[in-house]
């Protein structure tokens, strides 16, 4: 065992990034067209089949921040970071009914991104502009997150520093600027081969070593091994984990990520058919937790060699810890190699997405309106740049728990846009002022609640008819701004139908 | 569609599952149920798209 790589590990390290990098460079030239147009690049020219899309969304979804902080809450607060995995299991109905309406509205009307629907749907720019600006702050922290996944990896390998971030950032920078969606797409092949190598290896080496599954568990304190049984009086942590679980799922596909990954793909069919198969990440995802667990039967908070990480990190240093003390060292190597890499993936995607919706519906709408396909491309291409470059300055320059709180507000934030990015798919009447409302009332209310819990959790109790609800901020939130929304909706068109410019 | 409901319930249902026992290869309960749920969510969903694509 030794508390960092040894030099095999990096060697491997760097050989798996290169690959890498040649390859997302390469990706320009994979169905090869125009990438000087804004939905070549941005889209990747909606081609993307069945395999592509679920690597894509994959890649979209499992991010190095979920492999390195899902285990970490494991580690740290036990049963209640499991909740990703009821997560995970909600979004594949979600995706099945919801999606395929949507990326069929997208096909129509050629939209790239949610606030082009608000748009087109009730030509409403204040709107729409409201969502996406939504959009992108709710991803930044998300970006900058993913950042934090690599460094984690890097420390563990000893390669202290700047310079290696800087290198890496640069030419992620580079591919996602010559390739667009392509590059992402192509590399999210590697790293899933990578991640379903190293959870194979993980959960099979690694019970081995600790003596079972069932010596693992009982590594974990008794309390914090289960949620706890509330009273009638108190839901107490099980309604915290249900309303986790509901609001996680309600909010992850309105994600401008997500959203991109759905609306590149080439057809319905392809969203029905993800819907089935994505599960497979699901299924990852659960070992991935239970490694927080083993990281706990493994000890390896209390090692002086691993001090160092736990310090800078937390307990975002359990799942490096754990590897490096249990994986010979070409293997940390290869693991090491797969988190960093999940890490590029979802910063290139997410990159994009921001640009996508930056160009398209404020720049284009409200700056430019006649700017050049050229100009546009060109546009989005430099927001990438600056989003990656902003997230970089802002990981370097602020302490790590200011992107972890801004993360949490972020997801209060984005459910917000539900009402109008989705049920407006189901209920035409919905009005745009009312749901402008609805989604200023949500977000003020979810942020209300996150600043009276100091910005440490988001979950935030609700007293209900004498009844103390622990409920996850953003969604409580969201069922105001769902009412609001419906409840002015339904007054403007009680208002409007009894004149005779009666709204169809 | 009723069966894309079962998962929500199941999984909301939290006070169902928050147990120990019955473990499975020294996994307790809480933890190897929502696992399973994961390929039963899959095979729902694969169910239900295709009662989809035949009404479609």
């Amino acid at each position: 065992m030794s508390t960092h790589a040894g030099l095999l590990a990096s060697l491997i390290f760097v050989s798996l990034f290169v690959a890498v990098t040649v390859l997302g460079f390469w990706a320009s030239r994979w169905h090869r067209a125009d990438l000087g147009q804004l939905h070549e690049w941005g889209l990747g020219g909606r081609r993307f089949g069945t395999l592509i899309t679920w690597f894509l969304l994959g890649g979209d979804l499992y991010t190095a921040y979920t492999f390195i902080a899902v285990p970490a809450l494991m580690f740290g607060a036990g049963a209640v970071g499991f909740f990703a995995v009821p997560y995970t299991i909600l979004i594949f109905p979600i995706l099945l009914l919801v999606y395929p309406r949507l990326w069929s509205e997208a096909h129509q009307n050629g939209y790239l991104t949610a606030s082009d629907f608000v748009r087109g749907r009730f030509h409403a720019p204040v709107l729409a502009a409201a969502i996406a600006v939504t959009g992108i702050i709710a991803t930044l922290p998300y970006i900058a997150l993913q950042i934090v996944g690599i460094e984690v990896v890097l420390a563990g390998l000893g390669l202290n520093g700047e310079w290696p971030l800087f290198l890496a950032f640069a030419v992620l920078a580079g591919y996602t600027w010559t390739s667009g969606l392509r590059a992402p797409a192509m590399i999210a092949i590697i790293k899933d081969a990578l991640i379903y190598i190293t959870i194979l290896a993980a959960v099979i080496i690694i019970p081995a070593k600790l003596g079972g599954y069932a010596a693992i568990f009982a590594a974990v304190p008794k309390t914090k091994l289960l949620l706890g049984t509330g009273s009638a009086a108190n839901w107490g942590g099980q309604s915290a984990y249900a309303t986790l679980a509901l609001g996680s799922a309600a909010a992850l596909f309105l994600y401008p990520h997500a959203i991109t990954g759905v609306l590149s793909s080439s057809s319905q069919k392809v969203i029905e058919r993800n819907a089935a198969i994505l599960p497979a990440y699901s299924l990852a995802l659960g070992l991935i937790a239970l490694l927080g667990y083993m990281a706990l039967a493994a000890g390896v908070g209390h090692m002086t060699g691993f001090a160092y990480g736990f310090r800078r990190f937390g307990a975002n240093f359990a799942v490096p810890a754990l590897f490096l003390k249990s994986f010979p060292d070409w293997f940390v190597g290869v693991a090491f190699a797969a988190i960093a890499i999940g890490a590029l993936v979802p910063a290139a995607i997410m990159s994009i997405a921001c640009a996508n919706l930056f160009t398209r519906n404020l720049w284009k709408e409200f700056i430019d309106p006649s700017c050049s396909a050229l100009k546009e491309a060109r546009v989005a291409k430099w927001t990438s740049l600056s989003v990656k470059v902003g997230a970089l300055a802002f990981i370097l320059a602020l302490p790590h728990t200011y992107a972890i709180q801004l993360q949490l507000l972020g997801g209060i934030w984005i459910i917000q846009t539900l009402p109008a990015v989705v049920l407006a798919l189901y209920s035409p009447r919905l009005n745009p002022i009312a749901l402008f409302v609805g989604w200023a009332s949500g977000l003020s209310a979810g942020t209300m609640m996150a600043w009276s819990l100091h910005f440490k959790s988001a979950i935030y109790t609700l007293h209900i008819g004498g009844i103390r609800v622990p409920c996850y901020a953003a969604l409580s939130a969201l069922l105001l701004n769902i009412a609001v929304s419906y409840g002015l909706s339904l007054l403007w068109h009680r208002g409007n139908d009894a004149s005779p410019e009666a709204a169809t | 569609m009723s069966l894309l409901l079962l998962p929500f319930v199941s999984m909301l249902w939290v006070a169902s599952y928050d147990r120990a026992l019955p473990a499975f290869v020294g996994i307790p309960f809480f933890y190897w149920y929502q696992l399973a749920w994961v390929g039963l969510a899959a095979v729902l969903v694969w169910v239900a798209a295709k009662l989809i694509g035949g009404a479609a």
